[in-house]
């Protein structure tokens, strides 16, 4: 096993700057001038957790609206600001936080930044602007409801997780909550919870960081806001219980007319700063990620033909998400798909994963930095990341490291810990019910 | 940023090679381009190319299984493949210095895939699966109809993945002489970008692949497709609740001289920026809540394409409606003309969107194929320059031309009633 330092210049404590705004706001920025373009990432601590299952879609409502007026521009004046320069500009919302950002050649940033400060500080919520969102809104849930993987993904997540958490309804809502929202909802969660506090920003492109700060405070910088309800503690520290899984609960949903089936199947996990999340991490990533899939890529699409894709994912954030195997197979495979997950599932938590196999996920991990830093989207996530889960700005440094550390008995452990064959959620959404 | 114009160069045996240098980060990209695709499949054999691209990483004997996925990952790189119409592709993506590992690989699997009888069989089902998910999308539906409708004599009327029928039946040794045929150096294109030096990687380049005998030039099948005389619909209807409409009109190949006017009223109509909210489709179609979504685009392909109009039905509103107000836009550009300040503004447009799209060595490599093998690898960079000499009356003419009646496909989705 050869895992080399990698070569590139890894963003760190050496070149990235880090300073925090007079309004609560922390900005990162680091300089790149190998192209002409900048990137601008930021978050507001606030989400669908911060709305109740009878406003399901509030969050991503009000975010959606944000770029739909302000108390000086009209949305056609917003528009056509960003898209005259070829930039873009957006606001969403999920769970936890709340997203604003944006991309443009670094001749348009105090434009973008301008725009993004008045959007964040002074939106109108024109209200024929919020009935036009609300049918938008309404016709992805419509498309929504006949999609098999939607239809499944969202079995699983409201049967694994109590009704009254976020996680258990549509970050984009119901038919009949999106429906009942009044332009007094969105305004009020607004006004509730979007404030620099505790907000990030983060730069990265062709930027004089002293410039880049200068712009800042006197866009973003200039927003001052007291939310009224502060947003929820770290939930990482309530949640990594939240869910107890005792048995196995299946949801089969039919969808007639359809010609292939999505099934999900997997349990409660943790959340990104539990000290077995790396580990869980490779071994998720032996199961399901590396090469065609992992291990149920290759017995479930490459030795048996059953599927175009078998994989598996560890949604590890703020709180503790599930880990869950997923496929799409023909209606009359989904049984033989599901005992192969079982199976592969029951023989890494038996049997130790090999060295080589290991050792080949730490020499992707390690020496894909490069390629994960290469542009300043991918520089702007890992610095999130830092930022977000308390990582420190040395993360990267320090990284080859960690992961090196981990061995095949840690691997062994946390998927004797973490992956539960007797006790699972199985959601199959397809032409026939299962 | 690409401050110098790339190695182009062909070895005696046929191969074309570019070779972009690209400091921005210590990673390069290395992509094998070959000139076939669905436009060079018949009935019978559709799906082939795409079929043989799923087969090229099934193994060669040096590097069995899934050995080149696992040796690739292990140096931290990525990879893929790609089947269109037009071309068929192969890249990985690695730190700079693990790069010959890619030249290795394309010219081991350019001669040496196995298409093993039992990975044929396992991988026939694998792409039936594939189709099958596509099936589950009302837009994917619609468009096979639309495309079908519109080439009655081209191959460009099934779709690259290839008709279910005939992948239930293609046989391994159709694989195989499909791959023996369009799988040789004269046909073939490589191309990479990154932090290397060109001459180096030239020598080793020819090393590796110099060997490779060229074989008969491949087989041209040609049927052009004859002018449509009038205009075609389908109304296809199905389990989803929401309705979707495509129109597609017949627009020449990307070597015509319209091509660039043609690529202009695209840009008038939907933008060239990531976002496309100030257009005049979206004005008309999304702010009067008659539609959800709405786009256009003008195909770059090596035979005549389409020009396309696509619109999401908002609930509640009918398709009539929708398909009168996207009509009307077009109508708009052939009665009233366009005005100079939508034609510069769509040039900075490009020229942003131009910086994007050579961020990474992958983006980079991958433009520059594409655009050989449309002719020229110059082709995208030089769009806009090209895009800048162009009239309004240019973009008024070619609406005129192209986008009427007689020349025109219209596609419905609907919801099934029953």
């Amino acid at each position: 096993m050869i895992v080399v330092q990698p070569s590139v210049k890894l963003p760190g404590p050496d070149d990235v700057t880090r300073t925090t705004l007079p309004n609560g706001m922390t900005l990162l920025v680091r300089e790149n001038w190998a192209n002409p373009s900048v990137v601008v990432s930021g978050v507001l601590r606030g989400g669908s957790a911060n709305e109740t299952r009878e406003q399901a879609g509030l969050a991503q409502f009000t975010a959606a609206l944000l770029t739909r007026g302000t108390t000086y521009r009209t949305f056609e004046d917003i528009a056509e600001t960003v898209e005259a320069v070829g930039a873009s500009m957006s606001v969403g919302s999920g769970v936890y936080l709340s997203t604003f950002g944006g991309k443009c050649l670094h001749e348009d940033l105090p434009t973008l930044l301008e725009l993004l400060g008045e959007v964040l500080h002074s939106p109108s919520f024109p209200p024929e602007q919020v009935e036009r969102v609300r049918g938008q809104i309404l016709n992805g849930i419509r498309q929504r409801e006949t999609s098999t993987s939607a239809v499944a993904r969202l079995a699983f997540w409201s049967t694994l997780y109590p009704a009254h958490h976020a996680f258990a309804w549509p970050l984009s809502g119901t038919r009949e909550t999106i429906t009942a929202l009044t332009r007094d909802d969105l305004a009020r969660f607004y006004a509730d919870y979007y404030s620099p506090q505790g907000s990030l920003l983060i730069v990265v492109g062709a930027v004089h960081t002293p410039d880049l700060v200068r712009l800042a405070e006197s866009t973003l910088g200039a927003w001052r806001a007291t939310p009224r309800f502060p947003p929820l503690a770290a939930p990482w520290e309530e949640t990594d219980s939240l869910v107890k899984l005792r048995e196995v609960r299946r949801q089969s949903m039919n969808l007639p007319g359809k010609t292939q089936s999505d099934l999900i199947l997997g349990m409660p996990g943790l959340s990104r700063r539990h000290p077995d999340h790396l580990p869980l991490a490779m071994m998720n990533s032996v199961l399901g990620e590396l090469g065609p899939g992992g291990r149920l890529g290759t017995r479930i699409r490459e030795d048996e033909g059953l599927a175009y894709y078998a994989r598996s994912s560890l949604d590890a954030g703020l709180s503790a998400g599930p880990w869950y195997a997923y496929a799409g197979v023909s209606p009359r495979h989904v049984d033989r798909a599901v005992d192969l997950i079982l199976a592969e599932m029951r023989r890494i938590r038996e049997t130790p994963v090999a060295e080589a196999e290991l050792a080949d996920v730490k020499a992707f991990w390690v020496g894909s930095l490069p390629l994960d830093v290469e542009t300043n989207e991918g520089v702007a996530s890992e610095l999130m990341n830092m930022e977000l889960y308390n990582l420190g700005l040395d993360y990267l440094y320090r990284y080859p490291r960690l992961v090196n550390a981990i061995t095949v008995n840690d691997v062994q452990a946390v998927a004797q810990r973490w992956l539960t064959p007797e006790a699972y959620v199985l959601a199959v959404a397809g032409p026939e019910g299962q | 940023m690409t401050a110098t114009a790339p190695l182009y160069t062909r070895l005696a045996n046929g191969l074309t090679i570019i070779l972009q240098r690209m400091t921005h980060a210590p990673v390069a990209s290395f992509w094998a381009y070959y000139r076939v695709g669905s436009r060079n499949e018949r009935t019978g054999e559709t799906g082939l190319s795409h079929f043989v691209e799923h087969m090229l990483f099934k193994g060669t004997p040096t590097l069995p299984g899934h050995a080149v996925k696992q040796a690739i990952e292990r140096e931290g790189g990525f990879w893929n493949g790609y089947t269109g119409a037009d071309s068929t592709r192969y890249f990985e993506t690695l730190p700079v210095e693990h790069l010959d590992l890619a030249l290795r690989i394309e010219s081991d699997r350019m001669v040496n895939a196995l298409f093993d009888p039992e990975d044929v069989k396992s991988e026939r089902t694998v792409i039936i699966s594939e189709r099958e998910g596509h099936e589950n999308s009302p837009g994917w539906r619609l468009s096979e109809e639309v495309r079908a409708l519109a080439f009655r004599v081209h191959p460009y009327h099934h779709m690259v993945i290839g008709d279910k029928a005939d992948l239930e039946t293609v046989t391994r040794d159709q694989l195989y002489q499909h791959y023996q045929t369009y799988y040789v150096p004269n046909n073939a294109i490589i191309v990479a970008a990154g932090d290397f030096e060109p001459a180096a990687l030239l020598a080793r380049i020819e090393d590796l692949f110099a060997p490779i005998p060229s074989r008969a030039p491949v087989p041209e099948f040609q049927r052009a497709e004859p002018p449509q005389a009038g205009e075609r619909r389908v109304h296809l209807t199905g389990p989803d609740s929401t309705s979707f409409l495509q129109i597609a009109y017949h627009t020449p190949d990307v070597s015509h001289p319209d091509y660039v006017p043609l690529v202009m009223l695209d840009i008038v109509l939907d933008g060239a920026a990531p976002q496309h909210r100030a257009t005049r489709l979206y004005r008309a179609l999304v702010q009067t809540e008659l539609a959800t979504a709405v786009s256009s685009s003008q195909g770059s392909n090596l035979d005549p394409f389409l020009f396309y109009l696509s619109a999401t039905v908002r609930e509640g509103r009918a398709i009539e409606a929708v398909e009168a107000a996207l009509l009307q836009e077009v109508e708009r550009v052939q009665n009233d003309g366009v005005q100079a300040g939508e034609l510069a503004r769509g040039i900075k447009q490009m020229r942003a969107g131009a910086a994007y799209a050579v961020e990474t060595v992958t983006g980079q490599a991958s433009r520059l194929g594409t655009a050989e093998v449309l002719g020229d690898y110059r082709l995208f960079d030089t769009l806009v320059d090209r895009l800048q000499e162009v009239a309004p009356a240019d973009v008024q003419r070619v609406a005129q031309t192209y986008l009427v009646a007689k020349n025109r496909v219209v596609g419905w989705y609907t919801p099934d009633k029953s």
